[in-house]
């Protein structure tokens, strides 16, 4: 159980993504997922065994380091990812809700919806419309505040993105003011300064994708009401309504989808 | 052999589960086992080495990190995990029967996958009682054992060899407190994600029990 595991659960998820979303997913696992297991996790490897205080008190190191670092980068970022990955699940649940729907409706028997085969069902690419809309909207929203939450949780905590050479310690059992030195500051300040634009760039893409999102629908809606008032010089207020729900029945149902292309 | 065949296991388990089910199953997988893997290992990866006494009585470290810490955090985080995902061995073990039974008398039982009654349903139900108890279990064990779920960065032994009463400290004690409260939370969400999946899977069966007894009198 790694992060592979987690690529695995979250390429599910690719299928029934946007643009922006693939692109999000590509981001998340080579820029961060990726820096993070290759290459600082050997930065932070060290961190304690060469955190160094000019003092031979026992106990002093422990409790310095344990000061200045209540919670290391390395687990920090790790949490974040988890987190960041997580509202994914939700859209591969709904999708998955779905697809056994369909395989009700096609044990039943239903002429409703014509699918040759079960094979067929799982294959298929759902369209974001309807509730699959708020789900993936929703998850997206989620991302965008876990990322904001942890990213201020980096600032608060450290005090900016830098990574100071000394610190001055004077924490019980230091008989006085120590003077502590971390170990590969300048190394930690650029994989922390780039993990930070990382970030940042995942959440401009959320965003972009929660604004694409909306956009789509709010023109599918202005297109469904022109539709309306085109056809009420026609038809009755009846006819509509059935002819609204004949749609949503023949929307969910659709054999293919191209809805968006990579 | 490793968390990897856990995760197989759960992942087997998947098909036969309710909707709450599966998000235990994801609850575990994201976190608590990757959790687990990525951050909260490597956390007590040197805890005997960095465990420092303010004394150069040799012995006297050891005896006190073996007193303060009888069975360490990670241990017992990793026991828990196996524990509770064990109980869902009952019901791939039962399907497995049901399956070589079926083989046997050449004849299908089971619509679908999907489908829980009777015998696979009381094996469920006890599964997730079992998996309800060991979490509380293990819960209440990490409470006794270390006096609550903090971890202080001071802690004074006076055990023989030491001479007298002594200043051991803890490393990263923050840290192991942060991700202990985590591990108790995500504890918690699995006691609370298996209750209501319980209390749904009893309430559904009576339902059905009281809509054929309602049907049949109406025969």
């Amino acid at each position: 159980m790694d992060w592979g595991a987690l690529h695995t659960i979250l390429g599910g998820v690719n299928k029934h993504s946007t643009s922006i979303g693939k692109i999000w997913l590509t981001v998340l696992f080579i820029f961060r997922i990726m820096i993070l297991v290759v290459a600082a996790e050997r930065v932070w490897g060290d961190e304690q065994d060469d955190f160094v205080c000019n003092t031979l008190q026992p106990g002093c190191k422990n409790v310095c380091y344990d000061h200045f670092f209540p919670i290391s980068h390395i687990r920090l970022w790790a949490l974040q990812l988890i987190f960041v990955s997580t509202p994914a699940l939700l859209v591969a649940m709904h999708v998955a809700y779905r697809r056994h729907e369909k395989k009700r409706q096609f044990r039943k028997g239903d002429q409703k919806c014509e699918y040759k085969d079960i094979e067929e069902i799982r294959r298929q690419r759902f369209r974001i419309e309807g509730s699959l809309w708020w789900t993936y909207t929703s998850s997206i929203f989620f991302r965008l505040v876990f990322e904001a939450v942890f990213m201020y949780a980096f600032y608060f905590m450290y005090d900016g993105f830098r990574m100071p050479r000394l610190m001055k310690c004077n924490a019980w059992p230091c008989p006085n003011t120590v003077d502590c030195f971390v170990s590969r500051p300048t190394e930690k300040t650029v994989f922390t300064i780039f993990m930070i634009a990382v970030s940042s760039i995942c959440i401009l893409l959320n965003v972009a994708e929660l604004c694409y999102l909306l956009a789509k629908f709010f023109l599918r809606k202005s297109k469904k009401a022109g539709n309306n008032k085109h056809h009420s010089n026609h038809e009755n207020k009846e006819e509509t309504k059935q002819n609204e729900m004949n749609e949503l029945i023949s929307d969910s149902c659709q054999n293919t989808v191209i809805g968006f292309t990579s | 052999m490793s968390w990897g065949f856990l995760r197989d296991l759960l992942s087997g388990v998947n098909k036969y589960s309710t909707g709450i089910g599966r998000i235990w199953i994801a609850v575990v997988f994201l976190f608590r086992l990757l959790v687990y893997v990525a951050a909260a290992e490597d956390i007590w990866k040197d805890e005997h080495d960095e465990f420092e006494c303010n004394i150069k009585q040799p012995g006297c470290e050891n005896v006190c990190f073996d007193h303060f810490f009888p069975v360490s955090h990670i241990r017992l985080w990793a026991l828990q995990l196996i524990m509770v995902s064990t109980p869902s061995l009952l019901v791939v073990f039962h399907v497995a029967y049901q399956e070589n039974r079926e083989k046997r008398h050449n004849q299908k039982l089971y619509k679908s996958a999907g489908e829980r009654d009777g015998g696979l349903l009381c094996t469920y139900l006890v599964s997730l009682i079992l998996k309800t108890g060991f979490e509380i279990v293990f819960l209440v064990l990490f409470y006794k054992l270390y006096n609550g779920f903090e971890v202080p960065r001071l802690v004074k032994c006076d055990i023989r060899p030491c001479p007298n009463t002594v200043d051991c400290y803890i490393s990263k004690p923050t840290e192991k407190m942060i991700f202990l409260y985590f591990l108790v939370a995500t504890s918690c969400l699995c006691i609370v994600l298996n209750l209501s999946e319980l209390s749904y899977l009893i309430f559904k069966y009576f339902i059905k029990c009281y809509l054929n007894r309602y049907i049949k009198k109406h025969q």
